[in-house]
């Protein structure tokens, strides 16, 4: 067993994995809530949030704004915006069209337009083979805490991710438009009776689950110091699996279930002999795990939060 | 006398004429010719490196024809393996059908040098690779036919240990490594040398290629308090163990193997990169015992294509053939035979000899270190001038 320190660090280490998966996850779930579709290429949604991200910080460093303060706060509104309108875009082109067909359709598309937009970015983003170095505009540095190495940047990345998932949840329980949103989920065709414009909520939750992607690319290229084509892959797969851990179409399930899978694979990697190997296998064999004997996740899919 | 007219007078002078002009080429007629294949990647992806291979190899038959020692006259069939193993068969079956081919100077991929190790064993005929570097090609066999110039993975994991341990005194290591092939030889021959040079492995962690997140695998070998983090895998994920580990605070040398030896690992690692130090097998051509030579006269032969870092190879593997052939005939088997046991041969690449298995012992690895965002070999560098110091040694003084 790891001396105690070594688990915390670990944990730590877990934690910041899990919250960019939730955010991902996030996303997932609120497609699925609204719509009744599993959006595969949100994957590579979250590779765009990370490339407008780097791009924008470029271009606001070759316009003299280099300070994080000011230049990070304007990359992330930015990236959200250019972002969540390539998710409105996405939902029409790819899954709009399709509702009345088999939903095998959408997945088919939504996998396809995954891999068109990580094609795009390899083939027209300036040698977008080769990963990319991100700024770091965050405070390097940090403290040490009992043998536990505390980033600044992790406090903030953490900071900033979780006040993400607030802004979500006050987006959907506080505003007009949340309340549309967890009408269509629990009935569209009631929602639309009561005035609920159906198009319009739809496009809003699209804006909403890129968004919380742009927001989570930008948090790892930050993390990492560096972004790749290929990440959305991964990315996708596993904000998938959060969610469906979490219960899909439950917000706060997609919370808790990234948080766990991010928790799953460090202890896997840390505590398990040769566990590196496998802490995909045990972080997937865990959410097949769930999908046999609890197949509603962890919150329970069909509950009176479900959006 | 009397017979002779005027007309026959010049006849005869004519004739003398003739024959004193031909007589030269007659010679060089009377020399008997032999052929050679050479077989590289001259399309794809690698076509760079296959067609400096070829130029190479030209310009070392065009030598030894224009040398008026040589007994035989040489000619070539250049044949292209695509880095494909099924092409690669095809034009290895094509050379060893013509009996007119003695030997070949064959395969810069590996894929493509290990996929045809059968069929000029069977047909007999003497293969010298001159770019693929995995150990099987040499090491899976002991056939006659099959030698090879250039250094493996195997070689640069014994210069690798016995480099960062004897010279540079680091005596603990965490391995990490990539699952591919590429990631487990790496780190089954670096564990095995190290141990031999008197190294001691803390922690051998294999992960997924292209893997985001390292901070588990560091954490826990952090934990063990290594002097150096070694990682057998590509650029792009040892950028990340690199980057990761400065961020968690590893206090510890970083030290990667040819994979990581691109200009992308500078770019994206950045600062990080600084004082990282890595192998690769070959070495920059003007710095071979006989490159600067060889570039003049690879130059001076007004190749469209350069000679690239494995073009010396496949010029010296020519002259190793050619010097078999002009010793022992032109005959196969006995050209192999003769091959397999060159010992201390001169060449431009330095000396060299082959072991029970073909594989040239006295290889050529070049130690690079990561200087101000680029690779400068170790010799040249301010880390060995003393003028800097390494990442690894600063932390053990702390």
């Amino acid at each position: 067993m790891p001396p105690l320190e070594l688990l915390l660090q670990q944990a730590l280490n877990g934690v910041m994995l899990g919250v960019m998966y939730a955010l991902i996850a996030v996303g997932f779930t609120l497609f699925f809530g609204v719509l009744d579709v599993i959006h595969f290429s949100h994957g590579d949604i979250f590779m765009l949030g990370a490339f407008a991200g780097l791009s924008l910080l470029l271009g606001l460093k070759a316009a003299g704004l280099v300070g994080g303060l000011v230049a990070l706060p304007l990359a992330f509104a930015a990236s959200i915006v250019i972002v969540g309108a390539i998710g409105v875009a996405a939902e029409r082109a790819c899954v709009k069209p399709l509702a009345r067909s088999s939903p095998l359709m959408t997945l088919l598309a939504t996998l396809s337009l995954g891999l068109v937009l990580r094609e795009a970015v390899l083939i027209f983003y300036p040698r977008g083979a080769d990963p990319k170095p991100f700024p770091q505009l965050l405070p390097q540095g940090g403290v040490e805490l009992g043998g536990v190495a505390i980033r600044y940047e992790n406090l903030i990345i953490l900071g900033i991710g979780f006040a993400a998932m607030v802004a979500v949840d006050l987006v959907i329980n506080r505003t007009k438009m949340g309340a549309a949103i967890r009408a269509v989920a629990q009935d569209p065709e009631a929602a639309q009776m009561m005035g609920v414009n159906l198009d319009r909520t739809v496009d809003a939750t699209f804006f909403l689950g890129s968004g919380l992607a742009a927001v989570a690319g930008i948090l790892s290229g930050l993390y990492y110091g560096e972004i790749h084509f290929i990440m959305g892959i991964t990315g996708g797969v596993i904000g998938f699996s959060a969610a469906a851990i979490g219960g899909l179409g439950n917000v706060y399930g997609a919370i808790v279930g990234g948080l766990l899978f991010g928790v799953l694979q460090t202890t896997a990697a840390a505590l398990i002999p040769r566990g590196s190997e496998f802490r995909d296998v045990v972080a997937f064999a865990v959410v097949m795990l769930f999908l046999i004997f609890r197949p509603s996740g962890i919150l329970g899919e069909k509950s009176v939060e479900r959006v | 006398m009397s017979h002779l007219n005027r007309r026959e007078i010049l006849q005869g002078a004519s004739a003398l004429g003739v024959a004193i002009v031909l007589a030269p080429a007659g010679a060089w007629a009377q020399k008997k010719t032999v052929k050679l294949a050479f077989i590289g990647p001259l399309t794809g992806g690698t076509a760079s490196n296959g067609l400096g291979g070829r130029n190479s190899f030209l310009l070392a038959v065009q030598e030894r024809n224009a040398d008026p020692k040589t007994k035989y006259r040489y000619e070539t069939d250049v044949l292209d393996d695509e880095c494909k193993p099924t092409v690669a068969v095809q034009a290895a079956l094509k050379a060893t059908s013509d009996p007119a081919i003695v030997a070949g100077v064959t395969h810069y991929c590996s894929v493509t040098a290990i996929a045809t190790v059968d069929t000029y064993h069977k047909a007999g005929m003497p293969a010298m690779v001159w770019g693929a570097v995995l150990p099987e090609i040499t090491y899976s066999h002991k056939h006659v036919e099959i030698t090879r110039v250039n250094g493996t993975m195997i070689n640069q994991n014994n210069v690798a240990a016995d480099f960062a341990v004897k010279t540079l005194g680091f005596k603990t290591f965490a391995l990490i490594h990539d699952t591919t092939d590429y990631g487990r030889a790496h780190a089954k021959w670096f564990g095995e040398f190290l141990e031999k040079a008197g190294g001691k492995i803390l922690s051998t962690q294999g992960t997924a290629k292209d893997q985001k997140d390292y901070t588990a695998e560091l954490t826990r070998a952090k934990g063990d308090k290594p002097e150096v983090v070694w990682y057998g895998g590509l650029t792009p994920d040892g950028v990340r163990v690199k980057v990761q580990m400065d961020k968690l605070g590893v206090r510890a040398q970083f030290q990667g193997t040819s994979g990581i030896k691109s200009d992308t690992f500078n770019e994206t690692a950045a600062a990080a990169a600084e004082g990282t130090y890595c192998f690769v097998e070959g070495a920059p051509t003007e710095k071979l015992p006989g490159g600067k030579k060889f570039l003049e006269a690879y130059a001076k032969a007004g190749f469209k294509e350069p000679s690239e870092a494995y073009g010396p190879f496949a010029y010296v593997a020519a002259n190793l053939v050619i010097d078999a052939i002009e010793a022992v005939g032109p005959d196969r088997a006995k050209v192999a035979e003769r091959l397999k046991r060159t010992k201390n041969a001169n060449t431009i690449i330095g000396p060299v000899e082959f072991d029970e298995h073909g594989q040239n012992t006295v290889p050529l690895i070049s130690k690079y270190v990561s200087q101000d965002g680029k690779w400068v070999l170790w010799e040249d560098s301010e880390y060995a001038s003393g003028k800097r110091t390494l990442p690894g040694h600063k932390f053990k003084k702390m």
